[in-house]
């Protein structure tokens, strides 16, 4: 079998062509680690990390946990829904066992099974509800947090299927029906968007701390994860602290002192 | 060839009456949950926020693939017998597609915010590729239905630039589901969703259930206006479907291995609520074992060739497989899902009331399209026929 000299230069040049792509693709791939290491800079940037850390030990009393929660709810408008099952909640009590369903409770120490913990918006490093929200109404600023924009969600309930805390709140009710006081300074919400804890962004951006954090009175610390000297990171660096589900890679910045 | 459906007996009138009726029902069903909320609309709460609606999404997107063997084996593989059943099959995708889409959208809390989906695309969101496939694929069907059904009645062939369409409808049909399955498939502390065979699952009930229906339908259509698919056509699907049902029921065999064999608590408790119950929750292990017990039934009525051949126990076969994957994929892929919550807790979901109305409003929507759209294939090919007759 001959073959033709027009053929054999078709083929010649299609290997060349094939090498040159592959030459170009091989290098790309081979620079992976280099490119990883340039994006791992990126994210290093000296930039403001906000983080929080709760002092688990510190709350004693019901009242204790009732004053934080209800500085973030009474200035954020949130509404109080009779039905547990649909409620709206920014920051709330549970059990050490739903808070950290996966670690092992069995044997450990009777006191800390029986404490209660505070449980609110997570603030992935990671979040898997921006990843899933089709519409960016929910998304992560550059100094960490996770926003949500009440006007722009569609109520698709999707990044409640997506976040593995139950931290999202779907308006079940009309919310303003709820209201026993109205904040002017705050929005009111309508019937079937998503909302949750935000860090207070606003206080930040005038430089205050938290509603809850300050309503705490030095059980909660709050600050920039970025900075070693700061307090948030002092606390958690001096501390046994865990986060909720660190299995799921997720990478919660609300930490918790045990 | 619309005029077509103009003309029907009082009987066809009554069906789309009937129809008509759930629809004008659903709206307001969908009214009240717009005006006092889903608390009081609906079973959602805080821990299950994807009912038995999103379920009727990934089980009619399921049920609009059926088109995609049929197609294939008749355009591809030049399967002559399939010629009049590849437009049933293709106008039968057209409304399960609106099914699953409408589905998705009356659960939207905002249904006027809708657009933003467009608006701020988001490649990173799944619901964007999921609305950029359906909606595909919705045009696809319509399109290539349509035009070969019009060449038939203009007597002439289809036009050549339709085989691209053709081509392209089917290559795309198992991308709906590969991506619906990717909704629930990718999503950390879902343990019942999160696994890489959600989407091969999602493939073989689409191919047992899909065909199940349109065997069912074909005959309904028999049966009411002599318009007949041909036996060989219907015995072809009906293997297609026990095929498709067979890897079904393996490929969910071994997720029960995986979860038990593991021993992973977290992967075990969704078997165990829907099999068993969980904490002293079992609402849903009655539907779960009505849903095993219609696949054996199904399984065994299928696979005899007595059975298989003999219409009355192949619709009866046909019915079994399309409520066993009805069940499971419907309603309990969500319920398993979600429960035990991210707390490892239960908190039981039963649909309300005006949540199954509004859901009977979007099956009566789809119904409604398929209905028209046989209605227009049947007179058309009835009056060829005809045309035929009187010319001898």
């Amino acid at each position: 079998m001959s073959i033709k000299r027009r053929d054999f230069l078709k083929i010649v040049g299609y290997g060349i062509a094939g090498s040159i792509i592959s030459l170009g693709g091989g290098f790309i791939v081979g620079r992976g680690s280099e490119i990883l290491a340039m994006i791992d800079k990126q994210g290093e940037k000296k930039g403001v990390k906000w983080a929080m850390a709760i002092d688990t030990r510190a709350f004693k009393s019901e009242e204790d946990f009732e004053a934080v929660i209800k500085a973030c709810h009474q200035a954020h408008n949130v509404p109080n829904i009779p039905d547990k099952n649909r409620e709206v909640k920014w920051i709330w009590v549970d059990t050490f066992e739903r808070a950290f369903p996966t670690a092992e409770t069995e044997f450990i120490s009777e006191e800390v099974k029986r404490r209660k913990f505070l449980l609110l918006c997570n603030h992935c490093d990671n979040p898997p509800c921006v990843r899933v929200c089709p519409v960016q109404a929910t998304f992560k600023r550059e100094d960490g947090i996770v926003m949500q924009d009440m006007h722009r969600c569609i109520g698709c309930k999707f990044c409640m299927a997506a976040c593995p805390y139950g931290s999202r709140n779907y308006n079940f009710y009309p919310p303003r029906e709820y209201l026993a006081s109205m904040n002017p300074e705050f929005p009111t919400r309508t019937l079937g968007v998503v909302e949750k804890c935000i860090f207070c962004y606003h206080r930040l951006d005038e430089g205050k701390m938290p509603y809850c954090v300050e309503a705490s009175q030095g059980k909660m610390f709050f600050g920039n994860l970025n900075d070693p000297e700061s307090e948030v990171r002092k606390v958690i660096s001096e501390n046994i602290v865990i986060v909720r589900k660190p299995e799921l890679s997720t990478k919660p910045k609300v930490f918790y002192i045990i | 060839m619309v005029e077509k459906a103009l003309k029907g007996s009082l009987k066809y009138w009554l069906w789309l009456l009937f129809l008509v009726t759930i629809v004008v029902i659903a709206f307001f069903a969908w009214q009240y949950e717009h005006h006092y909320g889903a608390g009081v609309a609906t079973g959602l709460h805080r821990d299950l926020t994807w009912g038995f609606q999103i379920g009727q999404l990934a089980f009619f997107v399921g049920v609009a693939a059926s088109a995609v063997p049929v197609v294939l084996s008749y355009y591809l593989h030049n399967y002559k017998e399939f010629a009049k059943l590849t437009i049933l099959a293709e106008f039968m995708a057209v409304g399960a597609v609106m099914i699953a889409m409408l589905s998705v959208f009356v659960v939207m809390g905002q249904p006027t915010r809708v657009f933003n989906v467009l608006l701020y695309p988001t490649p990173n969101s799944l619901i964007f590729w999921d609305l950029v496939v359906l909606s595909t694929y919705l045009f696809l069907n319509i399109l290539c239905g349509w035009a070969v059904l019009h060449s038939y009645y203009k007597e002439a062939p289809y036009p050549s630039w339709l085989k691209f369409f053709i081509y392209w409808a089917i290559i795309w049909g198992p991308s709906i589901h590969i991506v619906t399955a990717f909704l629930l498939q990718g999503l950390p502390g879902r343990h019942y969703w999160l696994t890489a065979i959600m989407a091969a699952r999602f493939l073989a009930s689409a191919f047992s259930a899909g065909p199940a229906l349109l065997i069912i339908l074909a005959i309904l259509v028999k049966k009411l206006t002599k318009f007949d698919v041909g036996e060989k056509a219907l015995q072809t699907v009906a293997k297609i479907v026990i095929y498709a049902f067979i890897i079904n029921l393996l490929l969910f065999a071994f997720e029960f291995f995986t979860a038990f064999y593991s021993g992973i608590h977290s992967h075990m408790a969704p078997f165990i609520y829907l099999f068993a119950g969980y904490e002293g929750h079992a609402e849903w292990v009655p539907f779960s074992w009505i849903s095993m017990i219609l696949a054996a039934i199904g399984l065994v009525l299928l696979l005899v060739p007595y059975t298989r051949k003999r219409e009355t126990t192949l619709v009866l076969a046909c019915f079994a497989v399309f409520f066993s994957v009805w069940i499971e994929k419907g309603v309990l892929l969500m319920v398993g899902g979600f429960t035990p919550n991210v707390f490892e807790t239960v908190t039981p979901y039963f649909p309300a009331l005006p949540e199954v109305l509004i859901q009977a409003g979007v099956w009566a929507i789809g119904f409604l399209v398929i209905t028209i759209l046989y209605k227009i294939t049947v007179e058309v090919f009835k009056s060829k026929e005809l045309a035929v007759k009187l010319k001898k």
